[in-house]
């Protein structure tokens, strides 16, 4: 019989049913317990991202190693990885160095990419009609269409009925999008139920 | 207190219904998107190409890791169906913990299938830390490695839209769901099967994972027609004037 995972299993659905009764019971030891073991949760995915390095790292070694399509990519980021957490690590996260690498290099990449997405979205838009030419769908454009149109300012002014077009938006949309999470806080708890009674078990090889 | 109740309440149910789901399994309703999942999956294996599946964002210490857990339960049996492949699939997520658990899941997978020897670490994948640094580390795997349907589900935001395009790019199917209403949003407009609202919580389900996740289905539409019936009360109380 293997040991591993029924230690696993027991030690995440204690710690999951003390951290749960903590939150509701306030019975000493209870939330002393639970807070004790939520900074335990942050230390371990503290070291966590430290081996989601390795691993990135790991796998990029493997495309170079094999010369697999984007090995060059590959070594970019390694490199690029090595160098920037070396001078981390002897500046210091406040050297002017370390800010320009982020304000130079992060921070444009990523707005760039913001852009980009921007473009994605009117083409996937554009697209819809395509893929699934349904009422539903023509719905969903020109309700998109209609709510940018009296959100955004346009330079003619508000467009006529805005306050009635931002009315529904509030009324009916927002109603729309709370059942939706109303619906999702549902499915999350009962996954969380799931977890406690050991039904899933993504962890300790199960 | 009332919290509490109603937790307990909602575990009593889900421990009865499953076993009572464990002798006369659910009937579900056909939701297209599982129906395309369960044929790329088959497609998947017979045509040796890859399946890619992506987990999101996900911290497991937030509210935001439910639907990770979700991905990571589907994963479960996806790693078995697919293990006889000569290509297994590729995950990715953009949280850590979320990566390493990824990895023990598509091990345990592959354990339980009898296919231990096909497991490689290199298969679950940290992409990236940041929304948009994942969604760029994601986009080449389903250029370069020869993959035919991405299953796309967990929490993710904006950047959804970059996967899903660099999807439509490789003409491959995308299957896809979110906890997050921008994401679902840009997925209805992207995805030829997307998946709206609670139906994420549905997935275990529908890829056969087992009775618990039936019974979890049936207890989310009970808690479900009880706020329904609470709003409607409140509202009619708040009428008459008597709250």
């Amino acid at each position: 019989m293997r040991i591993v995972p029924i230690i696993s299993a027991i030690a995440a659905i204690s710690a999951g049913i003390i951290v749960l009764l903590g939150y509701f019971v306030s019975i000493e030891p209870l939330p002393d317990l639970r807070i004790l073991l939520t900074d335990w949760a942050i230390l371990i995915a503290g070291m966590a991202v430290l081996v989601g390095i390795f691993n990135l790292v790991a796998v990029q070694m493997e495309k170079i190693r094999t010369r697999q399509k984007g090995a060059a990519y590959g070594v970019l980021l390694v490199l690029s990885l090595i160098i920037t957490f070396g001078f981390g690590l002897l500046l210091g996260p406040d050297h002017p160095f370390m800010r320009v690498a982020v304000d130079a290099v992060i921070v444009p990449v990523e707005a760039a990419l913001m852009a980009i997405l921007a473009v994605t979205l009117i083409y996937a838009s554009i697209r819809l009609f395509r893929r699934r030419m349904d009422v539903m769908s023509v719905l969903f454009l020109i309700a998109a269409v209609i709510f940018m149109l009296a959100m955004m300012p346009t330079p003619f002014g508000p467009i006529p009925g805005d306050r009635f077009i931002l009315f529904i938006e509030g009324a009916v949309a927002r109603g729309g999008a709370r059942g939706l999470l109303i619906g999702i806080a549902l499915g999350t708890l009962l996954t969380g139920l799931r977890v406690l009674f050991g039904v899933d078990r993504p962890y300790g090889d199960n | 207190m009332i919290a509490l109740g109603l937790l307990g309440f909602a575990a009593v149910l889900l421990l009865a219904l499953t076993f009572w789901r464990r002798r006369s399994p659910a009937i579900l309703r056909p939701i297209d998107a599982y129906e395309r999942l369960n044929r790329a999956v088959g497609l998947a294996v017979e045509s040796g190409t890859r399946l890619h599946i992506s987990l999101g964002r996900g911290n497991l210490l937030t509210a935001r890791g439910g639907s990770a857990l979700v991905g990571l339960a589907m994963l479960r049996r996806l790693a078995e169906r697919t293990s006889a492949s000569d290509r297994p699939p590729v995950v990715t997520s953009g949280d850590a913990s979320l990566a390493i658990l990824s990895q023990d899941t598509l091990h345990s997978g592959y354990r339980a299938a009898g296919a231990e020897e096909q497991y490689r670490f290199s298969t679950g994948r940290l992409t990236g830390l940041t929304p948009f640094s994942y969604a760029a580390g994601t986009m080449p795997i389903e250029h370069d490695e020869n993959v035919s349907a991405n299953v796309v589900i967990g929490d993710l935001g904006a950047e959804s839209a970059l996967i899903a395009e660099a999807s439509d790019r490789e003409n491959s199917s995308l299957i896809a769901a979110s906890d997050d209403l921008a994401a679902q949003a840009i997925f209805y407009a992207a995805a030829q099967e997307p998946l709206i609202g609670e139906e994420l919580f549905a997935a275990g389900a529908y890829v056969g994972a087992g009775a618990a996740h039936e019974a979890s289905l049936q207890v989310q539409d009970i808690f479900r027609w009880l706020i329904i019936i609470a709003i409607l009360a409140g509202s009619l109380l708040k009428f008459l004037g008597m709250i």
